[in-house]
């Protein structure tokens, strides 16, 4: 043939190998195609996923201590702190030195925040430090180490100073080892003191609270999506208003009116004791505990169950249901053999949805959550406005990303993600 | 130089003057406040003034103060700080002095002297906690409770330690969901004397023996967040006593009558003011040291206490406050610094607790958990 080489390759009508100048196509359609959606890429990439990664890296940056005080850092590194003895007359030169420099720059108590996290009392310190400082006379012969102690006994121990050198490297453990209960031991990691624990439980918390979130909904939402799906289309667009009304409220408004539902002079309370189902002394506590939240957040994220139930039921044909029971099924053995494993990909996409929604929950468990109803995302928040310890949130917040997407790949390898429909 | 040359001469000097005036302060001002009642009564008292003075400026409110914090850490790393003035508690001030994001002000130069010529620094006294913190008011956080609903044998609460009380006030209350205040009442109630419960608190004994009070009604105790919360529930018969912003109960007794009664013993002041962001430019930062000038001086802080139940922040404003302005009645027995209702106080610790708030804080959390 003509367009064959001796060699035996197909080449195109130019002369070059077809497959080169196939590759050579798709790529350019590729290229194309990438130019098509790069604003949209740019623009994920950019608002979404720089700022989270950015978010995350802080769970482990600790670049604070040793741009504050190189010199102290480098000449603490041959202190030990198992001798029990504070570091050397040199070791507090350097500190002088550099908190000057930082004083001036008022990075000193900046400073004190962060190591505060880790050693009750730092903030002060470095406060304290900072302002008189600035008299220090470096060059004389007087000895530093005792102008320091004589600003705060505590420069006279060795827990500062161990503290320093604990953090002093530029990336740090210690945000999740705080995360998950643990903190930096002379001998590594060990477990905090259990008066201090509290977020492995939250974690734990959080997880069985929103898959009985998510059970709820199940169980709410099933009936409810197949009446929708099974009515005549004006009666079910009707209902369906109902189950959108309401996206039209404020979360705020509908968490409220929970609380006057289920408080104990609230409405239900007070129609059972009307009913004479419950004693006047005692009212049952059903607000600002595990109970209320639930309740609360169930009703909340319903319509994200129930809508992508109803968009999976709507496509199953009622002929099937009608041919099983003509083949002698029982109303039951029909629903649960032929209809129920049809519908399944539905309830997958709604339990997905509601679950992940609620595992980052905030508002609702602060407000009707009370001592045993808050989820980790209360403790986050309160890292990331109050505290200000944004390394503690970001780790915080990265075990849960971890989870949900463990979840996720657990889900998928049992269930199998293409067995999630969210319509058709 | 001709007559005629020099009038010339110094029109344009004015002018350029009057021009180069303008020019140096923005003309737009974004106030942080912390809305509702609080904000209004900031609005009325010195904001509206202020732009009448100043036709050319226009003020932007934004009720962002209950974030401000971590709002303004975000945005002085984003390199865009869009606020001038923001209202913050004192213990937030201070935070914001330390990371540097706040400005910090000199009050012999940069706040009004009081009318008899007292300094500023002297005007304030004790309230100047940070270098970066303007005060305009004394706030405190203190009990409230409802006489109907405690038993009608019982003797009317006058101390704090009624809070504790289960066997003579039995019934439901609200506490705060913090460690602060509460660890102190709670230190006090147990028999630790006033002048050392910052010492006991400090130890990890003294910790523990304040979450073991605590934990004797912490199944009969509703915890807030919103101080807009103990009112409601207090007027719903959900709690029988509480403690929230003295404000809040101001505004619950006197404008709306519910049926509370104040319990001010061992009541807790704490200071409100305002910050100036670190960072703004100079036309910013000049119309918002010349707005702070005119909102915290004497006549303004005590026209403030008008619209609200709070006390000046400065001593020359004291004599000035007068009658509620809707409802005409005086103010200063409703202030909580009336020499009535201050016979047992505490000053917010604010240097201990920015040092143990981050420890105690952890502790409570997992006590309150389990």
């Amino acid at each position: 043939m003509s367009d064959q080489t001796t060699s035996g390759r197909v080449l195109a009508a130019d002369g070059t190998p077809l497959k080169t100048s196939l590759a050579r196509a798709l790529r350019r359609q590729k290229l194309r195609a990438l130019a098509l959606i790069a604003p949209l890429l740019l623009f994920v990439l950019i608002t979404f996923i720089a700022p989270i990664a950015d978010m995350l890296f802080r769970s482990v940056e600790n670049q604070i201590v040793v741009e504050t005080l190189p010199q102290t850092v480098s000449a603490l590194a041959d202190w030990d702190p198992e001798s029990g003895d504070t570091p050397g007359e040199d070791v507090y030169r350097a500190l002088a030195a550099d908190l000057k420099i930082a004083a001036k720059a008022k990075t000193h108590t900046r400073l004190g925040t962060r190591l505060n996290y880790e050693l009750t009392g730092a903030s002060s310190l470095f406060r304290k430090s900072g302002r008189q400082v600035k008299k220090m006379d470096l060059e004389g012969d007087a000895s530093i180490k005792d102008a320091f102690i004589k600003i705060d006994k505590d420069w006279g121990k060795p827990d500062i100073w161990r503290t320093i050198q604990t953090y002093s490297p530029r990336y740090t453990n210690g945000y999740f080892l705080n995360a998950v209960d643990m903190q930096k031991g002379p001998d590594g990691p060990e477990a905090r003191p259990e008066n201090q624990q509290i977020y492995l439980m939250l974690f734990g918390r959080t997880l069985f609270m929103s898959l009985m979130i998510t059970g709820s909904c199940i169980l709410l939402g099933y009936p409810v999506a197949w009446i929708l799906a099974n009515l005549p289309a004006r009666s079910a667009n009707m209902l369906m208003i109902l189950v959108l009304l309401p996206f039209w409220t404020s979360l705020l408004v509908r968490t409220s009116a929970w609380k006057v539902m289920l408080q104990q002079q609230g409405v239900i309370n007070d129609v059972l004791v009307w009913l004479g189902l419950v004693g006047d002394d005692a009212r049952l506590v059903m607000i600002n505990n595990q109970f209320g939240t639930i309740v609360a957040m169930t009703h909340i994220l319903l319509p994200f169950m129930i809508l992508p139930m109803y968009s999976v039921m709507q496509t199953i044909q009622p002929t099937y249901l009608r041919a099983a029971k003509s083949l002698g099924a029982t109303n039951w053995t029909a629903f649960w053999r032929v209809y129920f494993p049809q519908s399944v990909p539905g309830i997958g996409a709604g339990s997905i949805l509601v679950f992940i929604l609620s595992i980052g929950y905030y508002i609702t468990p602060e407000i009707v959550g009370g001592n045993t109803g808050t989820f980790i995302s209360n403790r986050i928040a309160y890292h990331i406005s109050s505290s200000l310890n944004w390394g503690l949130a970001a780790a915080l917040g990265a075990i849960l990303l971890a989870v949900v997407l463990l979840l996720y790949y657990a889900y998928d390898k049992i269930v199998g993600i293409d067995n999630v429909k969210l319509g058709g | 130089m001709t007559p005629m040359k020099t009038i010339l001469t110094t029109t344009a000097l004015t002018f350029a003057a009057g021009f180069a005036n303008a020019q140096d302060m923005a003309k737009d001002m974004t106030l942080v406040s912390w809305g509702g009642a609080y904000q209004k009564s900031q609005d009325l008292a010195y904001v509206q003034p202020y732009l009448e003075m100043h036709p050319e400026v226009s003020a932007t409110w934004d009720s962002s103060s209950n974030e401000a914090v971590a709002k303004l850490r975000a945005m002085n790393e984003a390199g865009n700080v869009t606020w001038d003035v923001v209202d913050v508690v004192a213990s937030d001030a201070i935070r914001l002095c330390d990371e540097g994001l706040a400005m910090e002000i000199d009050p012999d130069t940069q706040l009004a002297a009081a009318p008899d010529g007292t300094s500023a620094a002297d005007d304030f006294g004790d309230l100047l906690v940070s270098d970066c913190f303007i005060p305009q008011i004394v706030y405190s956080t203190t009990a409230a409770y409802r006489p109907d609903l405690l038993p009608a044998d019982a003797p009317a609460p006058d101390s704090i330690c009624a809070m504790f009380d289960m066997e003579t006030y039995p019934g439901k209350r609200t506490l705060e969901k913090r460690p602060i205040n509460n660890m102190e009442w709670a230190l006090l109630c147990d028999g630790v004397a006033k002048d050392e419960v910052y010492d006991v608190l400090a130890t990890e004994e003294g910790q523990q023996r304040g979450l073991a009070k605590l934990d004797t009604i912490k199944d009969q105790v509703v915890w807030w967040s919103a101080a807009a919360e103990p009112p409601q529930l207090l007027a719903d018969g959900e709690i029988v006593m509480g403690t929230s912003y003295n404000g809040r109960w101001f505004s619950a007794i006197e404008e709306q009558g519910q049926p509370f009664k104040m319990l001010w013993d061992a009541q807790v002041f704490d200071l409100d003011g305002w910050i100036i962001p670190a960072g703004l430019s100079d036309e910013r930062k000049a119309r918002a040291l010349d707005f702070i000038m005119f909102a915290t001086d004497t006549q303004r802080l005590a026209d403030q206490a008008a619209y609200i139940s709070y006390g000046p922040a400065r001593a020359s404003s004291a004599p000035l406050v007068g009658q509620h302005a809707e409802l005409g009645i005086d103010m200063a027995p409703h202030m909580p610094t009336d020499p009535n209702n201050a016979k047992n106080t505490f000053l917010y610790n604010y240097e201990f607790w920015a040092d143990y708030r981050d420890d105690i804080d952890a502790k409570f959390q997992s006590w309150l958990a389990k």
